[in-house]
């Protein structure tokens, strides 16, 4: 029931949403109306045939329960290192090399340290502004229980920051950002991920 | 632009922030528990969060006098012992206790009918809180209301500490009904539907607009096995509570997790079981191998043959 508004007709790239747990709908919503086709992903399976993959927010060790079933861990190592993914919170965390407070299993393809939960309970959750590498002015970013990007390898690049920590990074053809752009009326940061989903499909690495 | 949330342009950024946290409940279980034990038992098992409290309903419903709000120390052992969201119980309009909770920094606070209610008119001014609150509902008119005075998250009330989830399903068929019926109706029509749900006009027309609340919609009130919680994700619930459905073994004893290895497998595999069937709850075939994990049962109690006085779900109003 809940599913149905987000699975009509192919059209645009075909995105998958892991949908194990969080905030899956609501990245789903806002691709559907950038013209990407959002496909809920439940089972390994159903990383086929996609051009990209958003891991939403939520909660990791959740998600990471779900992996550890049915071969999905090692599907999806080796689909994170070729296609297109993008990390929000808990996503990050995934996609990480290194995972902090406390350590935990990772995919290890983005080059970089998380620490969970580093800013605080949902009382220190907070909406920021802040100039970003994104053309078209300061960022909303919603922070909810977020984690901190510690360290960043040689190959991340930084998109935008909070105090001195990155909190939006890109390494070839993974995005990562530690707040919810898919809580924000601003799709500033989907429509990178969708751009850099359609070079990937013209000049596959 | 498109609302990219259930939440869309509606309300402060206060709200955003808690609908937020919602949105990121959304697809899991937030298990019951009363002890750091159980909070182990339930993270291990892939609960997105914990509701902290002394009793579970099934024990408060068969033990009796006044229910409140968990003891701090517990809440704070429970806080420390799991990276998950914890979330903790507050008496309907209790708002001192509910202050208490967010001085201990619990990430949700529920307003809930499970406690004994300490005042009979008014519930909690949630606004006046930055702690997110989620409150029980049997129907749309009462939880338009709970939203008005602040709550970010709605559930079905339910008939807690049963085990029997017909009450979970009348109240989320109730709700989901009165919005497809506002959906259909002509604005001038939105104002009479407002004053028969004795709800803002405002949030009446956003939910006939949407077809959905302004808020997440989760399911509680009864919620026993993996097919139970498929039920409710089909019937329209984003994320379901199981109170007494894991821990507990008869009407008033829990399972002994801490001492006991057979009970604790008991209830790690039904905690387990509930988890997969709650995120594959569209694959029945998926549902009927999580059902098969589970050992053992919580003995229920017909919600029909309780006394009408003895209901929780009438708490509330």
């Amino acid at each position: 029931m809940t599913t149905s508004s987000t699975e009509t007709a192919t059209k645009g790239p075909i995105i998958g949403v892991l949908a194990l747990q969080g905030a899956y709908d609501a990245h789903a919503k806002t691709i559907a109306a950038l013209g990407a086709t959002p496909r809920l992903v439940r089972l390994p399976t159903e990383l086929k045939g996609l051009d990209g993959l958003i891991m939403p927010g939520g909660e990791s060790t959740t998600m990471l329960k779900f992996l550890e079933q049915r071969g999905f861990f090692d599907l999806l190592k080796d689909f994170v290192h070729k296609v297109p993914t993008f990390g929000t919170c808990a996503g990050v965390i995934l996609l990480a090399k290194d995972v902090t407070n406390p350590a935990q299993k990772s995919l290890g393809a983005l080059d970089v340290t998380v620490e969970r939960n580093a800013y605080g309970r949902q009382i220190d959750s907070a909406i920021l502004h802040a100039e970003s590498k994104l053309p078209g002015g300061p960022l909303e970013m919603v922070f909810i229980r977020a984690p901190r990007i510690t360290r960043t390898g040689a190959p991340v690049e930084v998109l935008a920051s909070r105090d001195e920590n990155p909190v939006l990074v890109r390494e070839g053809h993974l995005l990562a950002a530690t707040f919810h752009p898919e809580l924000s009326h601003d799709s500033r940061v989907h429509q990178l991920f969708l751009n850099m989903v359609r070079d990937h499909k013209e000049n596959p690495a | 632009m498109a609302d990219h949330t259930s939440n869309g342009n509606f309300g402060s950024s206060t709200l955003r922030l808690k609908t937020g946290l919602a949105e990121m409940l959304k697809g899991g279980v937030i298990m019951d528990v009363m002890n750091v034990e159980q909070a182990r038992i339930a993270e291990e098992a892939g609960a997105i969060s914990v509701m902290a409290l002394e009793r579970v309903p099934a024990m408060i419903r068969a033990e009796g006098g006044v229910a409140r709000m968990a003891n701090p120390k517990l809440i704070k052992q429970i806080i420390g012992a799991v990276s998950i969201p914890v979330m903790a119980k507050a008496r309907i309009g209790h708002f001192a206790e509910a202050q208490v909770l967010q001085t201990l920094g619990v990430d949700f606070i529920d307003e809930s009918e499970v406690l004994t209610p300490a005042d009979e008119a008014h519930h909690i001014d949630k606004h006046a809180f930055t702690t997110p609150f989620v409150c029980g509902a049997k129907n749309l008119g009462e939880a338009l209301r709970r939203i008005t005075e602040g709550a970010a998250m709605i559930r079905t009330k339910g008939e807690p500490g049963t085990g029997d989830v017909v009450h979970a399903v009348t109240h989320m068929r109730t709700i989901v009904r009165e919005m497809k019926a506002l959906t259909v109706l002509s604005d001038d029509e939105l104002y009479a539907a407002a004053k028969n749900l004795q709800a803002p006009y405002d949030l009446v027309r956003m939910v006939a607009k949407a077809g959905k609340l302004p808020v997440p919609n989760f399911s509680a009130g009864g919620i026993a096995t993996p097919a139970d919680a498929a039920l409710m994700m089909q019937l329209g619930a984003e994320t379901v509570f199981v109170g007494s459905g894991i821990f507990m073994k008869e009407r008033a004893t829990p399972l002994d997790v801490e001492n006991n290895p057979l009970e604790r497998e008991e209830a790690v595999s039904r905690a387990k079981a509930i988890v997969i069937a709650t995120t594959h709850f569209n694959d029945p075939k998926i549902v009927a191998e999580a059902s098969e994990l589970v050992i053992g049962s919580m003995k229920g109690l017909a919600a029909a043959a309780i006394e009408e006085a003895q209901l929780m779900q009438t708490r509330g109003w």
